[in-house]
C-alpha cells in the first residue's frame, strides 16, 4: 500500500512541477491580453467615456438591448460604424418623429423589429449618446476568459497537491525516523551482548484481555455499554428512517437559488407566490421565469463560479427557452413547450396537512425558518427534517402573531387570561391538536 | 336481546340427521389441507431441491431487502405548468357556476374544482329555483370522470374522425330522397337549441322533433296545455300553504323534476304553533308520504276514485262518490280541511292520467291556491309519449331516413324497444349522440361522441323567465363534440356554440351583462314576453298532443271537467296493480354507472346496489314471498314473476311496510347492459313493463324459484318504543304541554336524588372549558329532514368515502360516514309504540310483545334521522383507543389521526352511536374493489385536501374539519372575526330543507347557538351521557282535523 502511495505522489510532484511552471508564466499572458482590449476599447471610444456609457447603457438600453447579441432591439454592437453619428443622436431622442418623418433608415428598422417603438429619451445629451456609443464598441473579448478559467482550475489542483505532498514528506520522514530508531536499537543489543549485559527479561503476566475476562464485573458493565450503544444507534438509525434532510436531488434544470435569492436579492414569494394564499408555496410556473429571462439569456461573467461555468449557466437558461418554447432569434414563443418535470425535495407524507399560507401570510413566518438558508444554495436541499417532532417544537416555542388582526383579538384576550400569559404561543392556541393537522 | 328464533343458512341445516351439516359443523375447512400428502412422503421431501435451511435463508434474505427498500423514499416529480391560467392558483379551489340538464335532473349549480378538476357539486344560493342539487346532482361529478365512457367519435365500433364523421353522415341526410329525417332527443328546455333545431329544419327539409322523456310525463303536459294553453308543468311552492294534499305526488322525490322539497321543508318547520298539514294517498311508500303526516295506502285505480270524489267534495259539482264507506270518510275529512284552508291548501297528483290531472289543476283553480303560479310554469318536461310511439310506427314503416337521437337511450328506455330496434334497421342512416356505446348507440350507424356537462356549454329555461347558464368546468377529457355544436356544422354555422348562445341571449340578457349572467349562473326575467318558451316547444307537425279523450277539447271551451271526474270515479283494476317508480338513488338510470349512487342506501328500504319488487305484508303471504334475514344479519329475498301483457320480469320481493294491499311497486332505471362495468350491472330493467308510458299497469305475480341476496344496511326497521334515538310529538301535544312531557331530560338517580343526566352533579368526567375560541355543533332537524340523501353522496364526495361494493355491503361493512336512519313504528304511531313498551309487565310479556314489536304496523308512520359521529364531548371512543389515535379537539370536534390507528377497533365497539367505520380493506387501487378509486380517471375525483384511509384503520366523519379549518384561515388572512354562516360542513351546505345547520355555539348570535337552546332540542342518547355536538329537535306531527 505505502509504495503505491509513494508512486502516486511521486507522479504528483511531475505534474506539480510543471503546473507551477504555468501558473508562474501564465498571469503575464492574462494581463497582455486585458491590457491589449483596454487599447482596443479606448480606440473605439474616440472621445467616450467607456465607464460613465456602461453606467448608462444598463439603467437605460439594457432592457431591450444587449451589446453581442439581438434582443427586443438589435444587437448595439458597430453600430456606430454602421450609421451616421447626427442620425444616431436624433434616433435614440426620438424616433418615433423620425420614423414619421419617413426616414428611411429609421422605417427600414422599425419594419425590421415587428414595428415595434423605441422609447425616445429627450434627457441624454450628445455627450451621454457618445458615452454609450463608446461602450457598446468595445469588442467582445471572448477566448481570454476560457483560458482563464482553465488556468484558474490548474491552480487550485496545485494547491490540493501540494497539501498531499506535505503529507507523503511528513510520512517519510517518521519512516526513515522509524527505521533510523530500529537500527539505533539493534545497535544497542548488538552492543550489549558484547558486553554481556543481561538484558532483563519481560516479566510472563497475565495478558491484559485475560485479566478483562476474569474480571466479571468489567465484563458486565462493558456488555451493558455495548448493548446500551448500539440500542443508541439502532434507534438513531430507525430514527431517521424516512427523513430525507440534505436530500438534494439532481434537478433537470440547475436552477441556482444563490443566484436569484442570494446575488439578486429577489423575494421568494415574487416566484413561489401562491405560498401566500394556498397551500402550497408553488413551483413557480415557466411564464413567471420568462418576465426576467426574456431579457436575461445569459449571465454576466461575474456569475460564473469555479464549479459552474458561465457556459454552463447559460447552457441552463438555454433548457428553460427549450422547455417554454422561446426561440431567441425572433424573440417570439413557438408554442412548443415541454414542461420541466422538478424533482419534488420537501415532501410531506399525505396523511400531514400543511399549508404555506397559514404560516406564511397569518404567522408571518420567514421563509428560510423552515427552508433554511436558500440564498446560499446553489444547489437546493432539505434543509429541515420535516418530522412530526420538528413541526410540534416549534409549535411550543413560538408565539402566535396576533397584533392587528381582529380575528385574534377576543380569543387571545381569553385564552391568555385563561393560561395566564401574554403572549400565547401556538401550541396554546390549540396547534397541538391532531385533527389540526391530520385529517 | 334473548331470541329462541333459530337461524340458519341453508335449508340442509333443518334437517337433523343431515350428515353434511355434522361434518361441516365440525370441520373448519370443507376440504381437507393435504401436510400428510406433503410431509409424510419422504422422497419427495429429500428430491425438492429447497431445503428447509434454504427456505429461511430466502425468507430472511427477502425481509431484509424489502425492509431497506422501504427505508428508501420514492422520487416525485412536480410539474409546475408552463403558462399558468391567471386564476387558477395550485391548492386553492375555483367555483363555477353551470346547470345540470340531462333531460330528468335540471338544477342550477356550482361546480367547486382544484387545479382545473371538479371535484364537487355545491348548491347555487342565488337560484331562485331549482338551485338545489339531490343525491344524483351530487353524485353528477363522478359521472364526469367514469371510465367506460367513449374518447372519440366511432363507425359502426371503429374509430372515425369528425370529419370523416361530418362528411358521411352530411352526405347520407341530404340524399334521403323524401324521407323524414327525426330529431328524437330528450328536453333541453334549451332556448339556444330550440333556436339551432329550427334553423337545422330549415337547412334540410322534412325535418321532424320528438321530445323524449324516459319516464313521461306526458299526461300532465297535455292536461295543462288544455288548461292552460301552455304545454309545460305547473309550478307549485308549497312553503306559500299550510294545507297540502298529495295524490301519488313523490314531490319530494322526481316528480316533475323535482326541486320542491326545500319549500316544502319551510312549512313543516313549527313556527309560532303552526306548520303545514300534510295529507298523502299512495300505493308504494314514497319519500313524500314517508313525510306526510297522514298516509292513507290506497291502490291506483282507487287513487283516482279518491280524486274524483275530492273534486265533488271541494266543488260541490261532479259525481257521486265511488269509494268504500271507510276510505269516503277520509276523503270528507280531507276536503274539509281543504275547504278550510281555502286558498291555503293545494292538491297534488303525481298520477299520469290527464283526467286526474285536469282534476287537480281544476281544484286549485278552485280555491285559488297561493302555491300554484301560473305566470311560471316549469318547461323542464316536454316528452310527447305520442309523438315517439308515432316515431316507432313511421320507422318501422321506411319513412324515417335519419335518426339522431341525443341524450336519450330508447333501446333501454321504451318498453317496446324490440320494436324500436326492428324499425331502427330500416332507417337509412342513425346516430347517436351518446356519452357511452349503450343500448342504443351501440345499434345506430355512428355515434357522435358527447361531452358530459361538465366540459360544455348551454342554456336553460328552468321555468318560465328563468334562465339558467351551462358553462364548461375542465377542458373536455376526450374527443368529443356537443350535440348543438354538431348541428351547428351541419347547417353550414361557422360559430362555435359558445358564441351561438351569446348572440341567443341577446334578447334575454336584457340590461345584464354576459359576464354577469355567466358568474351567477342564473337570471330571472319576470315579465318575458310570451314566445320563447312556445316557439321553442314546435309541437311535431300532423301530431297535436290532444289526450286521448273529450277533455281534449279546444282550450276556448274549456275542458270537460265533469265527464273527467266521471271516469276517473268508475276506475277499476282487475287483480295486482304495479306503480312502477323511481328511487332516489338512480332516477330513470342515466348514471347506473355511478358507484356512489349505486352504494346509497334507499332512504325507505335502505337497500343499495339493487331494484325490486315491493309488495304489501298481506299479498306476500298470499303469494307465498318471504322476506328472511341470515344468520350474518343480511336479508334474503324471494323472486317474484311480474307480467304484464305477456312480458315478464323477474325481480327480487321486499316486503314493504306502508304498501297498499293490491299494489305492488319496482323502480325503472335498473338492470342496464351496455356501456358500463360488470360491477354496476345490478337489478333489473323495468322499463319493458312501462306499457303506454303509463307507470301504472295491472300485473299479475307469482313466486319464482330462487332466493336473492340483499345488501341492505338497516336491519331492524321499527324503533321498538326507543325513544330516546327518535323523540316524537304532536302538534297539539308541542303547543299545549310543557316541555317536560313531551322532550324529557332522562334523569339519574345519586343518593336518591333525582338529577338530569346533564346536570354536572352526576357526570363521571370533568368538564373541559369550550368557552373560548369556536365550539362547534351540528343541528338537526327531524321536522324539515326528508330523506334525500344528498348530504350522504355530498359527505362521500367531500371526504373521499370509497365505496365497497354489494357484498361487503351485506357484510355490513359499509363505509358511509352519514347515515340516514328510516324507522318504522310498530303501531300506528310512535307515541303508541313507547306506550306498548312502558305497559309490558314481566318476562313473559315482553319476549311475546318484543318480537311483536320487531314488526312494523301495516300503515307505520316513518322518521328519517341523519347519524353521523355525534362528536362527544365525553367521548366513550376516545377513553378505549390503547394508541390515542382519536382524540378531542378544543373546538369540540372529536379528531381521527388515521397515521396513529392501529386498527384495534375498541373505538368502534365503544362507541354507542356505531358511526365509526373500519376499513377491512385497501379500497383504492385494488382490482378487488373496481369503482373510481382504481382507475386514474375515477381517482381525479378525490378531494386533495382530505386523506384517503388505508387498509386496517378506523375512520369516521369529522365534522368537516378542511372546511372549518378553511374558514378560520381565509378569516385570519383577511383578518376579520368569522360571520355565521360561514362554517359549513358537506352534509349541512348539501342540505337544501334546511335541516341541518352547522355553526359555532360560542357565537352567541349564531344561528346554531339559538337552536341549542329551543324547546325541541336533545341529544341522541342523552342517558348515556356523551354530551354529544350534534343535536337532533324532536319531531313534530301535525294531527290535528279538520
Amino acid at each position: 500500500m505505502k509504495q503505491v502511495k509513494h508512486r502516486n505522489s511521486a507522479s504528483k510532484i511531475l505534474i506539480l512541477g510543471t503546473v507551477f511552471l504555468f501558473t508562474f508564466f501564465n498571469p503575464v499572458f492574462g494581463q497582455d491580453e486585458v491590457a491589449a482590449d483596454a487599447v482596443v476599447a479606448t480606440e473605439a471610444s474616440s472621445g467616450g467615456d467607456v465607464a460613465k456609457g456602461e453606467e448608462l447603457f444598463k439603467s437605460l438600453c439594457a432592457a431591450c438591448h444587449k451589446r453581442y447579441k439581438k434582443m427586443t432591439g438589435p444587437a448595439l454592437f458597430g453600430v456606430a460604424d454602421k450609421y451616421e453619428r447626427e442620425w444616431l443622436y436624433s434616433w435614440i431622442k426620438n424616433s418615433a418623429a423620425m420614423i414619421a418623418s419617413g426616414d428611411a433608415q429609421a422605417v427600414a428598422i422599425f419594419e425590421e423589429y415587428n414595428k415595434t417603438a423605441m422609447n425616445a429619451f429627450p434627457q441624454l445629451t450628445n455627450t451621454d449618446i457618445d458615452n454609450i456609443l463608446a461602450y457598446v464598441m468595445v469588442p467582445k473579448a471572448e477566448p481570454v476568459a476560457a483560458a482563464g478559467g482553465a488556468v484558474a482550475g490548474g491552480e487550485t489542483d496545485g494547491s490540493g497537491i501540494s497539501a498531499n505532498v506535505l503529507l507523503a514528506i511528513l510520512a517519510l520522514v517518521f519512516l526513515m525516523l522509524m527505521v533510523v530508531l530500529f537500527l539505533v536499537n539493534n545497535t544497542l543489543r548488538r552492543f550489549a551482548e558484547a558486553n554481556n549485559i543481561e538484558l532483563p527479561d519481560s516479566e510472563s503476566k497475565t495478558p491484559i484481555w485475560k485479566a478483562f475476562v476474569q474480571n466479571q464485573f468489567l465484563v458486565l458493565v462493558t456488555a451493558i455499554l455495548l448493548l446500551l450503544a448500539s440500542g443508541y444507534f439502532v434507534y438513531g438509525y430507525f430514527m431517521q428512517v424516512g427523513v430525507d434532510q440534505g436530500y438534494a436531488p439532481i434537478q433537470p434544470i440547475h436552477y441556482s437559488h444563490k443566484i436569484h435569492a442570494g446575488d439578486n436579492k429577489i423575494e421568494c414569494k415574487y416566484c413561489h407566490s401562491s405560498a401566500r394564499v394556498s397551500k402550497t408555496s408553488g413551483i413557480p410556473s415557466l411564464n413567471v421565469c420568462m418576465n426576467c429571462h426574456k431579457s436575461i439569456s445569459e449571465v454576466a461573467d461575474a456569475t460564473a463560479t469555479a464549479e459552474h461555468s458561465k457556459e454552463f449557466y447559460d447552457g441552463e437558461i438555454q433548457k428553460l427557452y427549450k422547455a417554454v418554447g422561446w426561440d431567441e432569434e425572433t424573440q417570439k414563443y413557438t408554442g412548443e413547450t415541454e414542461p420541466v418535470k422538478w424533482v419534488r425535495i420537501h415532501n410531506l407524507p399525505d396523511f400531514a396537512y400543511f399549508n404555506h399560507s397559514q404560516h406564511v401570510s397569518v404567522a408571518g413566518v420567514e421563509c428560510q425558518k423552515c427552508h433554511g438558508p436558500v440564498e446560499e444554495m446553489e444547489v437546493m436541499y432539505q434543509h429541515a427534517p420535516l418530522t412530526m417532532g420538528w413541526c410540534i417544537n416549534c409549535h411550543r416555542e413560538t408565539n402566535v402573531k396576533v397584533a392587528d388582526n381582529k380575528y385574534y383579538e377576543k380569543i387571545h384576550k381569553e385564552l391568555s387570561k385563561k393560561y395566564g400569559v401574554d403572549q400565547l404561543t401556538a401550541a396554546q392556541m390549540g396547534g397541538l391538536e391532531c385533527g389540526k393537522c391530520h385529517y | 336481546m334473548s331470541s329462541n328464533k333459530k337461524y340458519w343458512k341453508s335449508v340442509e341445516e333443518l334437517n337433523e340427521n343431515s350428515s353434511i351439516v355434522e361434518t361441516l359443523q365440525q370441520n373448519e375447512f370443507v376440504q381437507e389441507i393435504p401436510t400428510d400428502e406433503f410431509l409424510g412422503d419422504k422422497s419427495s421431501l429429500e428430491n425438492s431441491s429447497t431445503s428447509r435451511r434454504d427456505f429461511l435463508k430466502y425468507v430472511g434474505f427477502s425481509t431484509a431487502a424489502a425492509s431497506l427498500a422501504a427505508c428508501e423514499g420514492p422520487v416525485k416529480k412536480s410539474i409546475p405548468y408552463v403558462v399558468q391560467p391567471d386564476r387558477i392558483v395550485p391548492g386553492v379551489a375555483n367555483y363555477y357556476a353551470t346547470t345540470i340538464a340531462d333531460g330528468y335532473d335540471f338544477a342550477s349549480v356550482l361546480i367547486k374544482t382544484r387545479e382545473g378538476r371538479p371535484i364537487k357539486v355545491e348548491n347555487n344560493n342565488l337560484a331562485a329555483s331549482n338551485g338545489d342539487a339531490n343525491a344524483r346532482v351530487h353524485a353528477s361529478v363522478l359521472s364526469l370522470y367514469d371510465n367506460s365512457r367513449l374518447q372519440g367519435p366511432k363507425k359502426a365500433g371503429e374509430d372515425i374522425s369528425w370529419d370523416v364523421l361530418d362528411k358521411e353522415v352530411g352526405a347520407k341526410l341530404n340524399s334521403l330522397g323524401g324521407k323524414q329525417i327525426v330529431l328524437l332527443t330528450q328536453t333541453f328546455a334549451s332556448p339556444s337549441t330550440s333556436k339551432l333545431i329550427t334553423e337545422f329544419k330549415a337547412k334540410y327539409q322534412n325535418v321532424k322533433h320528438v321530445v323524449y322523456d324516459a319516464v313521461s310525463q306526458s299526461e300532465a303536459l297535455d292536461a295543462y296545455q288544455v288548461m292552460y294553453g301552455e304545454r309545460a308543468l305547473a309550478d307549485y311552492d308549497f312553503e306559500k300553504v299550510n294545507t297540502i294534499v298529495s295524490v301519488a305526488a313523490d314531490f319530494l322525490g322526481d316528480w316533475q323534476g323535482g326541486g320542491y322539497d326545500s319549500g316544502y321543508a319551510k312549512g313543516r318547520i313549527p313556527k309560532n304553533g303552526k306548520m303545514s298539514k300534510h295529507i298523502q294517498f299512495e300505493s308504494n311508500m314514497s319519500l313524500t308520504g314517508a313525510n306526510a303526516d297522514k298516509r292513507i295506502p290506497v291502490t291506483p285505480s282507487q287513487q283516482k276514485q279518491v280524486l274524483a270524489a275530492l273534486y265533488t267534495y271541494v266543488t260541490g259539482s261532479g259525481s257521486k262518490s265511488s269509494l268504500g264507506a271507510d276510505l269516503d270518510a277520509e276523503v270528507v275529512k280531507v276536503a274539509k280541511q281543504i275547504q278550510k284552508a281555502g286558498s291555503n291548501a293545494v292538491v297534488v297528483t303525481g298520477l299520469q292520467d290527464a283526467d286526474a290531472q285536469l282534476v287537480v289543476l281544476a281544484i286549485n283553480k278552485e280555491i285559488q291556491s297561493k302555491a300554484f303560479n301560473e305566470s311560471t310554469p316549469r318547461t323542464i318536461r316536454q316528452g310527447d309519449a305520442k309523438a315517439v310511439a308515432q316515431l316507432v310506427k313511421d320507422m318501422n314503416a321506411g319513412r324515417v331516413g335519419g335518426l339522431l337521437i341525443a341524450g336519450v337511450n330508447p333501446m333501454y328506455t321504451l318498453p317496446n324497444a324490440s320494436e324500436f330496434k326492428t324499425g331502427l334497421e330500416k332507417v337509412d342512416v342513425s346516430v347517436a349522440f351518446s356519452m357511452h356505446s349503450d343500448e342504443t348507440a351501440s345499434e345506430c350507424n355512428y355515434i357522435a361522441t358527447t361531452p358530459y356537462y361538465l366540459e360544455s356549454w348551454g342554456d336553460v329555461e328552468l321555468k318560465k323567465g328563468s334562465y339558467s347558464l351551462i358553462q364548461p368546468t375542465i377542458q373536455p377529457l376526450f374527443d368529443t363534440r356537443q350535440f348543438q355544436e354538431t348541428l351547428l356544422k351541419w347547417t353550414g354555422n361557422s360559430a362555435t356554440y359558445h358564441d351561438y348562445i351569446k348572440s341567443a341571449w341577446t334578447g334575454i340578457l336584457g340590461g345584464t351583462s354576459w359576464n354577469q349572467a355567466l358568474h351567477d349562473g342564473v337570471l330571472v326575467k319576470p315579465s318575458l314576453p310570451k314566445q320563447g318558451l312556445v316557439e321553442a316547444l314546435e309541437t311535431p307537425e300532423g301530431d297535436v298532443p290532444t289526450s286521448v279523450d273529450a277533455a281534449a277539447a279546444p282550450v276556448t271551451q274549456g275542458p270537460n271537467l265533469g265527464a273527467a271526474a266521471r271516469r276517473l270515479s268508475n276506475a277499476k283494476s282487475n287483480g295486482l296493480e304495479l306503480v312502477l317508480y323511481t328511487k332516489t338513488a338512480l332516477g330513470d338510470g342515466q348514471q347506473a354507472n355511478n358507484p356512489w349512487l349505486q352504494e346509497m342506501p334507499d332512504p325507505i328500504t335502505r337497500a343499495s346496489w339493487d331494484n325490486y319488487l315491493t309488495v304489501s305484508k298481506a299479498d306476500a303471504e298470499q303469494l307465498g314471498l318471504t322476506n328472511e334475514n341470515v344468520s350474518n344479519g343480511a336479508l334474503n329475498g324471494s323472486y317474484a314473476k311480474v307480467t304484464v301483457d305477456g312480458i315478464e320480469v323477474v325481480a327480487p320481493v321486499i316486503i314493504q311496510p306502508g304498501q297498499a294491499k293490491g299494489s305492488v311497486g319496482l323502480a325503472l332505471g335498473y338492470g342496464k347492459s351496455k356501456g358500463f362495468k360488470e360491477e354496476m350491472k345490478v337489478g333489473v330493467n323495468a322499463y319493458p313493463l312501462y306499457k303506454n308510458h303509463n307507470a301504472v299497469q295491472n300485473v299479475s305475480v307469482a313466486a319464482a324459484e330462487g332466493v336473492h341476496e340483499f345488501a341492505c344496511v338497516q336491519l331492524h326497521n321499527t324503533l321498538m318504543g326507543r325513544g330516546d334515538i327518535v323523540k316524537e310529538t304532536t302538534l297539539e301535544i308541542f303547543n299545549t304541554k310543557d316541555k317536560h312531557d313531551w322532550n324529557a331530560i332522562p334523569e339519574v338517580s345519586k343518593n336518591h336524588i333525582e338529577y338530569e343526566v346533564t346536570s354536572p352533579e352526576v357526570d363521571l368526567w370533568d368538564e373541559f372549558d369550550r368557552s373560548v375560541g369556536h365550539h362547534f355543533n351540528l343541528s338537526v332537524d327531524l321536522n324539515a329532514c326528508t330523506g334525500c340523501g344528498a348530504c350522504v353522496i355530498a359527505c362521500h364526495a367531500e371526504n373521499n368515502v370509497p365505496v365497497v361494493g354489494k357484498s361487503e355491503i351485506r357484510r355490513s361493512r359499509d363505509m358511509h360516514w352519514l347515515r340516514i336512519d328510516r324507522y318504522y313504528s310498530s303501531q300506528d304511531s310512535f307515541e303508541s309504540d313507547n306506550e306498548k313498551k312502558d305497559n309490558i309487565a314481566g318476562l313473559g310479556s315482553s319476549l311475546s310483545e318484543f318480537s311483536e314489536m320487531e314488526n312494523p304496523s301495516d300503515n307505520p308512520q316513518v322518521v328519517f334521522q341523519p347519524v353521523m359521529c355525534q362528536h362527544c364531548n365525553h367521548a366513550p371512543c376516545e377513553t378505549v383507543c390503547p394508541v390515542a389515535a382519536t382524540s378531542h379537539g378544543r373546538q369540540g370536534q372529536n379528531h381521527m389521526a388515521y397515521n396513529r390507528c392501529v386498527g384495534t377497533r375498541y373505538c368502534g365497539n365503544n362507541c354507542p352511536y356505531k358511526v365509526r367505520r373500519f376499513n377491512w380493506f385497501l379500497y383504492n387501487n385494488n382490482d378487488e374493489f373496481d369503482y373510481n378509486m382504481n382507475n386514474d380517471l375515477g381517482r381525479m375525483v378525490l378531494n386533495p385536501d382530505v386523506v384517503v384511509r388505508s387498509r386496517g384503520v378506523m375512520e369516521k366523519c369529522s365534522m368537516c374539519i378542511q372546511m372549518t379549518q378553511k374558514t378560520i384561515l381565509d378569516a385570519k388572512r383577511e383578518g376579520r372575526p368569522v360571520k355565521d354562516g360561514e362554517f359549513q360542513t358537506a352534509c349541512s351546505a348539501a342540505c337544501s330543507s334546511g335541516a341541518m345547520v352547522f355553526g359555532d355555539i360560542n357565537d352567541k348570535d349564531s344561528k346554531v347557538a339559538k337552536l341549542k337552546e329551543d324547546d325541541r332540542m336533545y341529544h341522541l342518547l342523552e342517558h348515556v351521557g356523551t354530551k354529544p355536538n350534534v343535536m337532533y329537535h324532536t319531531k313534530v306531527r301535525n294531527t290535528t282535523e279538520a
